[in-house]
């Protein structure tokens, strides 16, 4: 017997990266410019912390929205970092990755038919979570000459005034734009004249290189509207422990725990302790990779602009998206590069629109292959542009 | 300040190239390497040594931790003592130190017997010092830093989101 496909499940594309991750798989000298993750460990002290709590046989569910104090220390971490204040008791829940929180957000206000639209080139999971909700997805480019940041023009003229729902996510993945607050308020104001509720992924927040993040829930009035993301993944390396967390007001996170509560029931509980520990401890291997990131950016910017490729100034997270040189797609020069040189980087295409012409570099990568890595691109481009 | 962030890259890998340094920093080559000057002609950098794991060479190299107690006089302070020790080429390393015992001597030879030799002949017999205790390295982890043996796979797929 053949499975009857949801129709939600058929109308979502198989995702762009797996075809290049087959090719990549043929050769065994690639070096992967493709990753979205930290090549760094987790802090020792979170890995301690987890080791521990197993060594105690912490090991059952905890609270659905996760153990008390580790709600405290995220309250007065986002309180301390971002001047965002949430209640711990009400308007906070722990999940599993953001990619849950994103995920809960969707299905807890999003109805069939409504329109969510999303700022775009952008994380590739925001649209498959709309059509999985019902929802409909409205794309907002934007563009390399406003610095991929979205403005109240590129808002109107995708018609996001009549849409449900915004997403951002700033630092953004793939470009590595940013949008400092006085880029902010007027989408803000947008936001709150046409009565958008906000989704706002800020997991890359504390990977902001120049000048400090801002976060789209401080401005006046944007709190009630506003769901914000965040978790360890990123700015902890702490992926493969899969932790999250959602901020908002306390009867959109009650709705979104109720979904939570019957799907996931608690986020990992390891990973809660290991959360804990990152942030009462961890700061300074947090500043210090954070560092290291922005090193790299420097030098992966500056090896671009010798080799003449033309590259966005990426300000946060830890990519970078240089544009293709003429004669190529960004498909085409993914796969060339790839299997003349054996680098691999993510065509800008499947971050949808807005990300043609351009490609995904991640530079969470130790800076001998990165430098080996931009050696054979320039050797590629010199052949072959 | 990037005085001090060249010489944190440097410290990383001191081989790094003043272009790749200048492009990691944002400065400009020859700022980096009038940084470089500065740094050496005060004498913060005092050399620039590779980190090595013995232990991959056919070679033998045999290097000793030594715990030094010495016993000072009105005439002999630790820098005196400290002085007729380090000209020794044997010395790679020597610091005093808080604790059970005054110097930390690292010393290295081809053989377990030169550096006993050495210590028996040329340390032991220096009249401050009272005691000698001698840990021969049998592995070393980390050098410098640096964690040596093999480097650990990169395990993370070549394409993630
Ligand atoms: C913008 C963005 N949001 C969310 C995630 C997923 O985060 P988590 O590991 O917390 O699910 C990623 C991972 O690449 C991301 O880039």
């Amino acid at each position: 017997m053949t499975f009857e496909l949801s129709d939600r499940v058929q109308t979502v594309p198989p995702s762009g990266i797996r075809r290049f991750f087959e090719i990549a798989e043929e050769r065994d000298d690639v070096i992967s410019l493709g990753v979205g993750e930290p090549d760094f460990a987790t802090p020792w002290a979170a890995r301690d912390a987890a080791i521990t709590s197993l060594e105690q046989g912490k090991t059952s569910y905890t609270a659905n929205r996760g153990r008390r104090d580790l709600r405290e220390a995220i309250a007065d971490y986002v309180a301390d970092r971002f001047d965002l204040g949430y209640d711990p008791d009400e308007e906070i829940i722990v999940t599993a990755g953001a990619s849950e929180a994103v995920d809960l957000a969707f299905r807890a206000f999003v109805d069939p038919g409504d329109t969510v639209a999303i700022a775009q080139p952008s994380y590739i999971s925001y649209e498959p979570g709309v059509i999985f909700a019902g929802g409909e997805v409205l794309p907002v480019p934007t563009y390399e000459e406003d610095d991929f940041r979205l403005t109240v023009e590129g808002l109107e003229e995708a018609g996001a005034d009549e849409a449900d729902m915004l997403v951002l996510c700033y630092p953004n993945n793939p470009t590595g734009a940013i949008m400092p607050a006085e880029d902010l308020e007027p989408i803000a104001e947008f936001a709150r004249e046409h009565d958008l509720t906000v989704l706002s992924d800020e997991i890359y927040a504390e990977l902001t290189y120049d000048g400090e993040h801002t976060s789209i829930a401080s401005f006046e009035g944007m709190r009630e509207r506003t769901i914000v993301f965040n978790g360890f993944s990123k700015a902890h390396a702490m992926t493969g422990l899969r932790l999250g967390y959602a901020l908002g007001p306390a009867d959109a996170i009650a709705a979104m725990n109720k979904i939570h509560q019957y799907t996931m029931l608690s986020a990992p509980t390891t990973a809660q302790y290991a959360a804990l520990e990152a942030l009462d401890s961890c700061e300074n291997d947090v500043r210090e990779m954070v560092s290291q990131y922005d090193r790299r950016r420097q030098f992966v910017l500056s090896r671009f602009r010798e080799i003449g490729m033309d590259v966005f100034e990426a300000k946060g997270a830890f990519y970078c998206f240089p544009e293709v040189p003429e004669g190529f797609t960004a498909e085409e020069f993914a796969e060339e590069v790839l299997r003349e040189q054996g680098v691999a980087v993510v065509p800008g295409d499947v971050f949808g629109a807005g990300g043609d012409g351009h490609l995904r570099i991640s530079y969470a990568t130790g800076l001998d292959d990165l430098r080996e890595a931009l050696a054979r691109i320039e050797a590629f481009v010199d052949e072959h542009a | 300040m990037s005085e001090r962030e060249v010489l944190e890259l440097l410290r990383e890998n001191a081989r790094y190239s003043t272009a790749d340094i200048a492009r990691m920093t944002d400065l400009e080559e020859d700022e980096v390497e009038a940084a470089i000057e500065e740094l050496e002609a005060t004498g913060v950098v005092c050399g620039y040594q590779a980190v090595v794991d013995w232990d991959k060479l056919e070679d033998e190299r045999v290097r000793a931790e030594v715990e030094l107690n010495v016993r000072l006089d009105r005439e002999t302070g630790y820098d005196d003592i400290s002085q007729r020790l380090a000209r020794f080429p044997q010395v790679k390393a020597l610091r005093l130190v808080s604790g059970d015992y005054d110097f930390d001597m690292e010393v290295e030879g081809d053989s377990i017997r030169e550096v006993s030799q050495f210590i028996s002949e040329k340390v032991a017999p220096v009249p401050e010092i009272t005691q000698t205790v001698t840990h021969y390295v049998m592995t070393s982890y980390k050098e410098n830093g640096i964690e040596l043996g093999d480097g650990e796979d990169d395990e993370r797929l070549s394409f993630s989101p």
